[in-house]
């Protein structure tokens, strides 16, 4: 699972206000090495959480991101931010570990990079 | 198929290992998925700007669908519900990320997050109550609702279907109604048994653009049933598949030339293909044939 699907992803428990974002409990972690592509990057950036991207990087290891983004405007020219963004979003991946809901503790296994956000009948 | 999989067991359950590999290893559904998905894609109408965009794969099964979105460019999420499909998928390294969940139990993404939406031969399970605490309607209704909420505007989510029955067509319609969208239905190849396939093309958000025609074999213009998200146009109006009414057999002085022309303009409906009408069409020849 890479960040940028955490960045997606809220609790469904029926009754919980705090969904957003799920806290990481990582156990394994790998980089794999994506195209960069900044006209993707760019469409994106406008609908990431930021805090919630840099949170998650954190817990994965990743310290580089700055805690906001820069101004849209400035963004074409900003490479090595580009690159950093680019490198927290895409090509970190949870490969073992759980996602964690602030509001319930309800854990949701990371197995082989696929999060089960299977939920049980009485939850949602 | 010779029985419908919906029928034999609940998704999870019916593709277990084996199930799992023998679709993804059979060519002829690797090929089918294909040119579904290539034909998904095109009725979502991305903008040709070449700008990746980010699409969610409901019912990605073993990441078949999946690879056809990474092959034009686009990053993907794809949700299952099957976990031996889903490590199909990883074993054959697919590209986008992977989420085993129920899409009946909500898809639980932020608003505005995906760019489009795509599912290959999946929606139809949500039809069926696999647990005595499914409502086929709620599950239905916690699907498009939340797959409304998390579409961005002007975003479309195209679902190949194979519905059982006329009945679980207009309920997935309905529900999809309900939960705000508008859009239609663009059926290819219509007459033909085989080929037929039908795309719900679903459209959110304020913008109009046209939802494209269905393709025949001639390619003309086909039934495409547009509907509207008020209330009072809410009825659907579904045909069931067009039956040549009139039968005309061969009589008893054998095959007439009407018989055979009308049944090469069957054939030719159904897409194969057939030699031209002549005047040497139907001709009476020489006994030694």
């Amino acid at each position: 699972m890479r960040l940028i699907v955490h960045n997606m992803l809220s609790c469904n428990i029926r009754g919980v206000v705090n969904k957003f974002p799920l806290r990481i409990e990582p156990e394994k972690i790998i980089v794999k090495e994506v195209d960069f592509n900044p006209d993707f990057l760019k469409h994106m950036i406008a609908k990431i959480d930021w805090k919630a991207l840099v949170d998650g990087a954190r817990s994965m290891g990743y310290t580089e991101l700055p805690d906001h983004a820069p101004d849209t405007t400035t963004l074409e020219s900003d490479e090595p931010f580009l690159r950093k963004f680019h490198h927290s979003l895409l090509e970190l991946h949870l490969e073992e570990g759980s996602l964690v809901c602030s509001e319930t503790g309800r854990k949701f296994p990371v197995n082989k990079g696929i999060p089960n956000m299977l939920f049980h009948e009485d939850e949602v | 198929m010779a029985n419908r999989p919906e029928l034999l067991a609940p998704p999870e359950i019916f593709y277990d290992e084996t199930e799992a590999r023998k679709y993804t290893s059979s060519s002829r559904i690797v090929d089918i998925q294909a040119k579904l998905s290539e034909r998904a894609l095109e009725l979502l109408a991305l903008p040709e700007d070449g700008v990746p965009r980010f699409l969610l794969d409901i019912g990605c099964g073993s990441g078949l669908s999946g690879e056809t979105i990474s092959e034009y460019g686009h990053h993907w999420l794809g949700l299952d519900i099957s976990a031996s499909m889903l490590n199909v998928a990883v074993e054959r390294e697919v590209e986008g990320d992977l989420l085993l969940g129920d899409m009946g139990q909500g898809l639980g993404l932020r608003p505005g997050v995906i760019d489009g939406a795509i599912s290959i031969s999946a929606v139809q399970w949500l039809c069926n109550a696999d647990k005595t605490s499914h409502e086929p309607r709620l599950r239905l209704k916690a699907f498009f609702g939340s797959l409304y909420r998390c579409l961005s505007r002007g975003a479309r989510a195209v679902f190949q279907v194979y519905p059982e029955n006329i009945k679980q067509r207009e309920l997935i319609l309905r529900q999809a109604l309900q939960a705000g969208f508008g859009g239609g239905l663009v059926v290819d190849y219509p007459h033909s048994t085989k080929k037929r396939k039908e795309f719900l093309v679903l459209t959110c958000g304020s913008v109009q653009t046209s939802i494209q025609t269905g393709k025949n074999e001639c390619d003309e213009g086909c039934s495409e049933d547009d509907f509207s998200e008020d209330e009072e146009s809410g009825m659907v109006s579904m045909s069931d598949r067009n039956r040549p009414r009139k039968r005309q057999k061969p009589n008893k002085k054998g095959k007439t030339r009407e018989w055979i022309l009308r049944k090469k303009e069957q054939s030719r409906r159904k897409g194969n293909d057939v030699p031209a009408d002549s005047k040497y069409t139907g001709r009476k020849r020489k006994s030694c044939f």
